[in-house]
């Protein structure tokens, strides 16, 4: 099957050492069969960036291939998704694009995924090695990140379990500026550590929108915002829908001629409801930045160790977090959380979780290790630790460090 | 550098997941708000999808003083999965005659859009409600009617205002309910 010289390249990078490769990487020839065969890697989304990723991963080597893809193909894709013809129109992108792969890369397996990357379970993004992102909207990113991070588990000294890291390859483009970034849970900063990167979007007071519009974004937002929940109650506005997008933009363009506005584009419509890719040009891209891991990151970080007997009640780890003097002036009256759980809370749930108080805390959070997510009026954020329950501890070592 | 995965041993299957993905920061904050919050006199809190939903949630504010006085008003909170990157979405769901409500229930206050904050909490939005109703401000209006009638004839708009809340009634052409 193979034409000779096919695999020359490839082979020229994976059996020589070099200046592209990072330490830790060893040279061998089973590399590519391992690529080819045993390597699974999910691409998210097969849109502009998807296609292309599909594309450089299958003349890349690797053969198993999975796509994940909630949208269908819009006319207004052909130009640069180039997987995609005028018969593919109104078709599953994520199908097609796996399809034509197939048809096209000889030993490739791709296998398509049509729905929204919330729907699948962990277990199947467990059986990947690498994730790769072509995704568009910073919420997806952010999901994904929770994904790849769920996974990271942590050694007793807070250092990442390596079996349990799931790298991630996160991209984005825009106009001819892009953007690459790898994450790998425990090492490099994810993308909550570094979410200030993206300012918010610019949101207009309501009144402005209302009563005195003056730019052309204020009459898309003001027919985005109020008009359709007015005229079109009990739909959802979706950006995916071009009708949607359409009514929005008449809308607009009308409000626009009754102000005496000038500028409303369909473009302009657009963008308005996509400004991660607008920040991503000068926000991601700035090269100046450099990413940080932020060590209290509620979705990376390992958390602070705690050590409590085996035998402890909720109320006996609250009263050993107080006296700890790591935390020393910092929690006055603490909450805690495992999870989605509320274990013991102050506020409106302390009623219903004071029960907890007195129950065995191995009970509560059915093991002997867990990350609490610990919340107090003098804390600026949540506190994660790490709890081990134990009586056997190696709390010398623990406090070591 | 890492070696990340060798080609012989191949990658762990079974490793306990100890973070949960469907917990997103914006719930992770919610703990947070959610453990600090301080509700008024009058004031409650309702979470339609349970107490473990902590995104989407009710509050009925019943103003002590004012010109709203005695009425009990019905916010829905839609906290996005980014709070508090991006602040919560907030809705009206009681029709009231109010300069900065409008009659589909959207609320004009600064920390809502323009000026929100993620140092902000749903305990700050929720003081911010309550000065909208003990303050409403008809320099910005988002029901003009109502910003034209309150500047120019306070007393009547205080008794309209409370014959709605009281009994029911028209303002204009519009009907607004009773909701002691
Ligand atoms: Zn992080």
């Amino acid at each position: 099957m193979d034409v000779p010289g096919r695999w020359k390249d490839l082979d020229h990078l994976l059996t020589r050492p070099g200046n592209v490769v990072g330490p830790g990487f060893e040279p061998d020839p089973a590399l590519r069969a391992f690529l080819h065969d045993d390597c699974r890697v999910l691409c998210v989304g097969a849109g502009g960036l998807g296609c292309e990723l599909l594309k450089d991963l299958a003349l890349s080597g690797f053969g198993q291939i999975d796509v994940i893809d909630m949208d269908t193909i819009d006319v207004s894709n052909l130009n640069r998704q180039f997987l995609f013809r005028l018969k593919d129109v109104g078709k599953p992108k994520a199908e097609v694009a796996a399809a034509a792969i197939n048809q096209r890369v000889a030993g490739v397996h791709v296998t398509p995924h049509f729905c929204r990357i919330e729907e699948k379970p962990l277990e199947f993004y467990q059986q990947f090695q690498i994730i790769i992102l072509g995704l568009d909207s910073l919420e997806a990113r952010r999901y994904m990140n929770q994904v790849a991070c769920s996974f990271l588990a942590f050694e007793e000294d807070g250092s990442p379990d390596l079996s349990t890291i799931k790298p991630m390859i996160d991209g984005g483009t825009e106009g001819f500026k892009g953007h690459a970034r790898v994450i790998l849970p425990g090492f490099t900063p994810c993308f909550e550590c570094t979410l200030w990167l993206f300012p918010p979007q610019t949101k207009f007071p309501l009144c402005t929108l209302a009563e005195t519009p003056r730019s052309p974004a204020h009459c898309i937002e003001y027919a985005h915002l109020i008009q359709w929940g007015q005229e079109r109650p009990g739909h959802d506005f979706d950006a995916d829908v071009e009708e949607h997008m359409r009514w929005v933009y008449d809308e607009a363009l009308k409000r626009a001629a009754k102000f005496g506005i000038a500028g409303v584009s369909y473009q302009l419509t657009q963008g308005m409801d996509n400004y991660m890719m607008y920040v991503g040009t000068d926000g991601i891209y700035t090269h100046t930045v450099k990413y940080e891991k932020d060590a209290a990151c509620l979705i990376c970080s390992s958390g602070v160790p705690l050590h409590a007997p085996a035998s402890s009640t909720l109320q006996q780890v609250i009263d050993q977090l107080q006296r700890d003097p790591r935390f020393e002036g910092k929690l006055q009256s603490p909450s805690v959380s495992c999870g989605p759980q509320n274990l013991y809370m102050h506020g409106i749930f302390e009623e219903e979780t004071r029960q907890n108080l007195q129950k065995d805390m191995k009970m509560l959070i059915g093991g002997s290790h867990a990350i609490l997510q610990v919340n107090d009026k003098k804390l600026l954020a949540p506190l994660r630790c790490r709890l081990t329950l134990s009586d056997h501890s190696d709390l010398d070592a623990e406090m070591a460090e | 550098m890492i070696k990340l995965f060798s080609v012989k041993e191949k990658q762990k299957k079974d490793a306990a997941a100890i973070n949960n993905p469907k917990q997103s920061a914006g719930e992770l904050r919610m703990q947070k708000d959610m453990s600090e919050l301080n509700l008024a006199k009058g004031t409650t809190i309702s979470f339609p999808d349970g107490k473990d939903k902590l995104l989407h949630f009710e509050i009925f504010l019943k103003p002590e003083d004012g010109i709203y006085k005695a009425g009990t008003f019905h916010f829905d909170f839609q906290v996005p999965t980014s709070y508090p990157h991006e602040p919560p979405k907030i809705k009206c769901k009681t029709k009231v005659f109010h300069p900065n409500i409008d009659l589909d229930g959207n609320i004009c206050l600064n920390i809502l859009r323009e000026d929100w904050k993620p140092v902000l909490s749903i305990n700050s939005i929720i003081y911010g409600l309550q000065f909208l109703f003990l303050d409403p401000n008809p320099e910005d209006p988002l029901n003009k009617e109502a910003a034209e009638m309150l500047a120019n004839n306070k007393a009547k708009f205080e008794s309209q205002v409370q014959a709605a809340i009281q009994r029911g009634a028209y303002i204009g052409s519009n009907h607004f309910p009773p909701c002691r």
